[in-house]
């Protein structure tokens, strides 16, 4: 069966308030090479039944646009991954 | 007269407020809306009120957008039904695709309860008849995720076609960043549709109507809406 780990985040321009405050908290304890931080949401989610990939990636995307992500604002990426039942 | 319906979520907080601003204060008629109901009675006005429905969960809206309800409120409102989003409603409308753009966090990472100012920016829709274009009110918010954005086109387009409702302002009426509670885009406190028949806005008027709470600026919304019966 074919699970996916999906990672939504803020696509670039949309001022993400919680990176900058967890960049700032680390400047604050001593790190100081940080160039950005970027914030997200992470899903895994276990397909039940037994899909080809192409199905089973086309259903995570729909999934994707139709609710775990916002397209005004965000951007995901998905790792596909074939697991044992 | 006018009926209205108030939408009642799990999570919902605002509900019984806006029933009772409609019902005991305006004395107009109003039910509440049930969001597992996949049928919507006779109404000429729906509410999407304030509060947390569905917790929230994944992003403000986000849930409660597909709630069995939901459908016929988009069908309603295609017909050209008046519905209004109130906080938690303004981020289900921009959800559902009802109105264009997003809401996310305010900028500073604080919920805000407080006070605002607000600029009516355009008096000539059903929802703000009562006021006078450029006229101050004052009502209250109350958000984490308040924050409009949306692309500059949509801004533009938001501008060109009358769109912006409300934008927060200062007493003097002037939209600065001083007066901006949470990072919004052009102050933008509330928007409508192109058709100017469904407004969001993240304030509240129903908090805003009764002297005792401080203010009755807001009644002008509601007042507004029966005025156009």
């Amino acid at each position: 069966m074919w699970s996916a780990k999906i990672v939504v985040t803020y696509k670039k321009g949309i001022l993400d308030p919680e990176a900058k405050t967890i960049q700032h908290a680390l400047e604050t304890l001593g790190y100081q090479n940080i160039e950005g931080l970027e914030t997200g949401k992470y899903f895994a989610i276990h397909l039940k039944s037994e899909l080809k990939r192409t199905q089973a990636e086309k259903l995570i995307h729909e999934i994707c646009d139709r609710l775990l992500s916002n397209p005004v604002i965000q951007k995901y990426s998905i790792e596909m991954e074939e697991t044992q039942c | 007269m006018l009926k209205f319906g108030v939408v009642v979520f799990p999570g919902s907080n605002c509900d019984h407020d806006a029933y009772h601003v409609l019902r005991y204060v305006l004395g107009a008629r109003v039910e509440y809306i049930w969001h597992k109901d996949s049928t919507l009675r006779l109404f000429d006005v729906i509410v999407l009120p304030g509060g947390f429905a569905y917790g929230d969960y994944l992003r403000a809206g986000a849930v409660a957008r597909f709630a069995p309800i939901m459908p016929e409120i988009i069908r309603f409102a295609a017909k050209g039904g008046k519905v209004i989003g109130i906080c938690n409603g303004f981020q289900i409308l921009l959800e559902a695709g009802l109105l264009p753009g997003a809401l996310i966090p305010n900028d500073h990472m604080r919920f805000r309860c407080q006070e605002v100012y607000l600029k009516v920016a355009n008096n000539a829709t059903d929802f703000t008849r009562i006021y006078e274009t450029d006229q101050i009110i004052k009502m209250p918010i109350a958000h984490y995720c308040g924050q409009y954005f949306a692309e500059d086109q949509i801004l533009q387009q938001l501008q060109d076609q009358d769109r912006i409702a409300f934008q927060y302002c200062d007493l003097q009426g002037e939209i600065n960043a001083a007066a901006n509670p949470n990072g919004s885009q052009l102050n933008i406190a509330g928007i409508l549709n192109a058709e100017k028949n469904v407004l969001g806005m993240m304030p509240h008027p129903e908090r805003a109507a009764e002297s005792v709470l401080g203010s009755v600026d807001g009644l002008g919304i509601f007042k507004s809406l029966l005025g156009s019966d």
